[in-house]
């Protein structure tokens, strides 16, 4: 169970991003690979934790599950597995290992509203 | 109330992690030093197998090891029989170990005076996935008790892993281990995967592996003196 560090970091890097830009953040997007290591479900739980005391607090995590995506070296192109459990390509069979999608843990976009300028 | 507006980040949330992990591999390579991780569930032998390996690699190796854990120094004290160097990494309640704790427990040593580094991480199959340690090859384990679908379950620790080992070869007979069955579920998650099978207590495969290791640090030394 290691989410709730993984939601403080993000957590982290949307403070910071709010704090640069001068903006005040309502949504995180994150997009998350199958192969990332990280429970969607347990994550989201996770970021409501690390928000308290920050200015994200009451801000949502969206979360896009991103696929895996192998190299396929029959098809000579990107493609979905069959499974998780099972690496082959899913248009042609071929066994394959070269991951190109699905490990991401990464903070794609912020939804934000404009700050007040100070008066 | 304005409307929500979108702005793009695209921030890998463990650089952090990965930049740290990248400067410890830049620093083993300039030192020589091969790096190998062991990542499993709690109870499939890391501790005895790596014991092992510390003390056959001994002989003709200069070898050290770190080795982390929630709580105690038992392991340490353990791997400390071996009289390889051996540091205990204490990680309290977190589940697996990050780039910046190995880095931290290296500050001491000098990396020049080894051949290789061993780093068992805490027994977990799914956290210790998400960390990059900078080591060359991560060893992934599984026990002949475990049963022959653990790949199945934990697809991604198999996808982040390097080399596969089963251990406890002795038991097999005994727990009716099917390796085809075992082999046939790692090669299904990872295909090409490439897979040991020792005993420490008999010995079975500890020959190859080590000659495993020692080609690889062989490999190693080559490319770095081109």
């Amino acid at each position: 169970m290691h989410e709730l560090s993984i939601a403080m970091s993000i957590v982290e890097l949307a403070e910071e991003e709010a704090e640069r830009r001068g903006v005040q953040v309502t949504a995180v997007h994150l997009r998350l690979g199958a192969l990332s290591g990280v429970v969607k479900e347990a994550l989201l739980g996770s970021y409501e934790m690390a928000c308290e005391e920050s200015p994200l607090k009451g801000s949502r995590l969206i979360i896009e599950d991103v696929p895996v995506l192998i190299s396929c070296p029959s098809c000579k192109a990107q493609r979905p597995i069959t499974s998780i459990q099972l690496f082959c390509c899913a248009e042609c069979g071929s066994p394959g290992s070269e991951i190109v999608q699905g490990k991401e843990i990464e903070v794609f976009a912020l939804e934000i509203a404009e700050c007040q300028s100070p008066v | 109330m304005p409307e929500p507006r979108l702005i793009e980040v695209r921030k890998n949330v463990l650089k952090q992690n990965d930049l740290t992990a990248r400067a410890l591999r830049d620093q083993f390579r300039a030192a020589g030093v091969f790096v190998v991780s062991l990542v499993s569930s709690p109870g499939s032998g890391k501790t005895m197998f790596l014991e092992k390996t510390l003390t056959l690699l001994r002989q003709d190796y200069r070898v050290a090891a770190l080795v982390g854990d929630l709580a105690t120094e038992n392991d340490a004290v353990r791997l400390a029989r071996s009289r390889a160097p051996v540091r205990q990494i204490t990680t309290g309640t977190l589940c697996h170990l990050e780039a910046a704790m190995v880095r931290n427990a290296l500050q001491e040593w000098r990396l020049d005076d080894l051949d290789f580094l061993f780093i068992e991480n805490v027994g977990n199959l799914v956290c210790p996935s998400s960390y990059d340690l900078g080591e060359n090859l991560r060893f992934v384990l599984i026990s002949v008790t475990e049963g022959e679908d653990k790949p199945l379950k934990y697809p991604t620790i198999f996808n982040s892993a390097d080399v596969a080992v089963v251990t406890k070869m002795d038991l097999a007979a005994a727990v009716e281990f099917d390796w085809q069955a075992a082999y046939g579920n790692i090669q299904a998650v990872r295909p090409g995967m490439q897979v040991l099978r020792v005993s420490t207590k008999t010995g079975e495969g500890m020959d190859e592996y080590l000659g495993f290791l020692r080609a690889r640090l062989d490999e190693l030394r080559v490319s770095a003196a081109v």
